[in-house]
């Protein structure tokens, strides 16, 4: 019963026909290779950037240079990066009916099933493809509301104060190398404001593609919930197949103001050929709700660690994440809550499943501040390993200073035991029906925090990537 | 006449687990609306049995057949075997977290009959069956097993042989953990379900069960091997003289 070298090429081709597919190359500006600062003035100018924005992206591309590779983690050593294209533009404007996007970008959306969703059940999409976001559109009743759903770029243009007093506040580029990166080279993503009190009840969906070959996208998102609003983001990503790697950085800032809520999803399905490192953070004020879902199931390489900073009394933030690492697959990911006010509180929850030789680790730093009393805070993490050459590690880290905390800490690591497959297959299902069974019950806690569209497709994705494990 | 052959006919059945030999040369053989009760204290092989008869990976026949409708299954998997009909009630039952009982139930039947049901009709099969077995509705949407008493579990067992509708149906110790009372509403809900087209194999240590679903023939297993069979009788004689006093007499005879 063991999965031979043609099951695993068997799944590989599965993702290959539905999201690995790649147009031919039709970029109309494609940066020469390489992390020069003649590349950021490039890039800076033919945005028309303000002078502070091209400052800041030179800034950070010093800090990055700076920067050592974290030794930490997965293994990052490989990363070519002299070998990435660092902007490529496919289009001239940003289109906001599907009709102005250029017909081959506008055919893999469709492939992809975005437009169709956005008919059926989104507010608003916006559609990313190598650097630049091609489409965006959000219900007109949301925009009667004061709410701005634009790429980052048009945020800047068109509210340049509002961006200025928050981008790179939540994440500055010295935070890490990556952060750093993405400061000089960012490219695309979201603006998102929602005024006091409002709420968006359908969620915005970002969409992000990646189809050049050794390509480096650095989407950059900033997101501010004002009082008493809410909003929920979705945001997923597919890439095509190649034998070389690309490189998707992104930055995801998120201000949740007071009483506030915000929810931020994430559905990663990269190809295994992507090294995806993103840093995503919020801010969290007075009485406001923070919550990140984050599913990782593709990518070669992936380093993602949400994180909530719950800066005034009565902010909470919950992280919820599943992983599911596969052939040659390293899936390092988890959460990050700390603690700056007293009665906060915290919930990192982690599922992650290995197999086909796939690597989970799950990292998860609590940190309560002096101060921060009567904080609570609840770190959890379930690993599923489905096989003997599969592998999943946990690296829980608890900083406290403050001795009125209320701290839960559990982590178990699991094996789907024969007698559960037994089990099952005495009911009738086969070997992979079970297994298929038992993976699905041990998401299910996760899973049924996404919308319902989301959670069917989440579980399709899954079994998609199971099928023809368990022979 | 088909009903001359047996329907369900073990046949000198010798098993192995990790190379030790548990079973040494079971016979046993069912007729269509039969029922059989095997009795046997602990560690004798009952379990071994019941495993080896829906195909559990860790156990190896190493001799012997076993006849269902004619065919020799014991080189099919468990999912084959439950689409024949073959239906095993588990001592311990798993829990599967994350897995509402009604799903898993309706993807089991489908499995089994290998025909689409509807989530409506299958709604309807499921609630009829608890009704009928005065099971709370509440547990449909509750996880499998997850967190259930050791009865409510083997309750549930009762209920899975209710919707799938075996032909045949191993009840491995069903009746072990539960309290009086318990013990007869599993064994009164096994016997509402019994039908002239089904058999029964039942397991059990005790006695107490058989009153509600009253066997047709009894046989007692001691270490590997059926030793002595007879008719209800020797139930009752098991219950009159124990375990200890019963082997004695048992072993004395066939050896
Ligand atoms: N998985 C196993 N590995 C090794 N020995 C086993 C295993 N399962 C059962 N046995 C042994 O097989 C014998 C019969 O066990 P079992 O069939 O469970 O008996 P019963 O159900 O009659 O109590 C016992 O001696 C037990 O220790
Ligand atoms: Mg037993």
């Amino acid at each position: 019963m063991a999965v031979t070298e043609k099951d695993i090429q068997e799944s590989k081709k599965v993702y290959k026909e539905k999201y690995g597919f790649a147009d031919p190359d039709q970029a109309i500006y494609k940066a020469p290779k390489g992390l020069d600062p003649e590349r950021v003035i490039e890039i800076s100018q033919m945005k028309h950037e303000p002078e502070w924005m091209l400052n800041f992206r030179l800034k950070s591309l010093e800090i990055f240079n700076k920067k050592p590779v974290p030794t930490w983690g997965a293994d990052l050593s490989k990363i070519p990066f002299e070998d990435l294209s660092y902007f490529v533009r496919t289009t001239e404007k940003q289109g906001t009916t599907w009709e102005d996007v250029p017909e081959y970008i506008k055919d893999t959306f469709d492939k992809l099933g975005i437009p169709e969703a956005e008919r059926k059940f989104l507010a608003g999409v916006s559609a990313q493809y190598e650097s630049e976001v091609v489409y965006h559109s959000i219900q007109k009743d949301l925009e009667a509301k004061g709410v701005i759903f634009l790429s980052t770029e048009e945020g800047l243009e068109q509210h340049p104060e509002l961006f200025r007093q928050y981008f790179g506040t939540v994440i500055p580029s010295a935070d890490n190398k990556f952060a750093a990166m993405n400061g000089a080279f960012w490219s695309g993503g979201s603006f998102v404001y929602v005024p006091p009190g409002v709420q968006v009840t359908i969620p915005l969906q970002a969409y992000f593609r990646i189809n050049a070959e050794q390509m480096g996208q650095f989407e950059r998102t900033l997101i501010i919930v004002d009082e008493g609003a809410y909003v929920h983001y979705v945001e997923g990503c597919t890439a095509p197949v190649y034998s070389t790697d690309s490189f998707h950085s992104g930055v995801i800032e998120i201000i949740v103001q007071k009483n506030a809520r915000c929810r931020y999803t994430t559905i990663q399905n990269w190809s295994t050929n992507v090294y995806n490192l993103v840093t995503q953070r919020s801010a969290v004020y007075e009485g406001g709700v923070m919550e990140w879902v984050d599913a990782n199931l593709g990518s070669n390489i992936t380093m993602k660690y949400p994180s909530v900073y719950l800066m005034e009394p009565g902010a909470k933030g919950d992280i919820l994440s599943i992983a599911y690492a596969g052939d040659g697959q390293v899936l390092d990911a988890g959460g990050k809550a700390v603690h700056v006010a007293p009665n906060t509180s915290s919930k990192i929850i982690s599922k992650s499943i290995s197999q086909h030789g796939g690597r989970t680790s799950f990292r998860g730093l609590l940190k309560i501040y002096k101060g921060a009393e009567r904080s609570k805070s609840a770190m959890r993490c379930d690993a599923l390993i489905l096989d003997q050459e599969s592998r999943s590690d946990t690296y829980p880290t608890i900083e406290i200073e403050e001795e009125q905390v209320n701290l839960g800490h559990e982590a178990v690591v699991s094996r789907i035991g024969e007698d559960q497959l037994f089990y099952l297959m005495s009911r009738g299902l086969s070997e992979s029906e079970a297994a298929g069974m038992i993976v699905s019950g041990f998401i299910e806690p996760i899973v049924k925090e996404l919308p319902m569209e989301y959670a069917v497709e989440m579980n399709r994705l899954i079994q998609l990537q199971m099928d023809k494990a368990v022979g | 006449m088909a009903t001359e052959q047996p329907f369900f006919l073990i046949d000198d059945l010798h098993v192995e687990i990790e190379e030790n030999e548990i079973l040494r040369g079971v016979d046993l053989s069912v007729k269509r609306g039969e029922i059989h009760a095997i009795m046997g204290p602990n560690g004798s092989g009952k379990s071994t049995l019941a495993h080896t008869l829906m195909g559990h990976p860790s156990y190896e026949a190493t001799a012997g057949q076993v006849l269902f409708n004619g065919e020799d299954i014991l080189e099919r998997d468990p999912n084959d075997r439950a689409k024949l009909g073959i239906f095993l009630a588990f001592q311990y039952p798993l829990a599967i977290p994350g897995v509402s009982t009604l799903n898993f139930l309706r993807t089991s039947l489908k499995a089994v009959k290998q025909e689409e049901i509807s989530a409506r009709q299958f709604r309807k099969h499921l609630l009829e069956k608890m009704d009928l077995l005065k099971i709370s509705r509440e547990f449909a949407g509750r996880y499998l097993n997850d967190g259930f008493s050791g009865g409510e579990k083997k309750r549930m067992e009762i209920l899975q042989m209710a919707v799938l509708e075996p032909e045949l149906a191993v009840l491995d110790e069903i009746d072990s953990g539960l309290d009086i009372d318990a013990i007869r509403a599993v064994g009164e809900g096994i016997s509402s379900l019994m039908h002239p087209e089904m058999s029964i194999v039942i397991i059990t240590h005790y006695p107490r069960i058989l009153h509600y679903v009253r066997p047709d023939y009894v046989h007692i297993m001691v270490d590997g091997k059926i030793r002595q069979s007879g008719g209800f009788e020797l139930a009752e004689e098991l219950e009159a003289k124990g375990y200890d006093v019963l082997l004695k007499e048992v072993m004395q005879t066939s050896s």
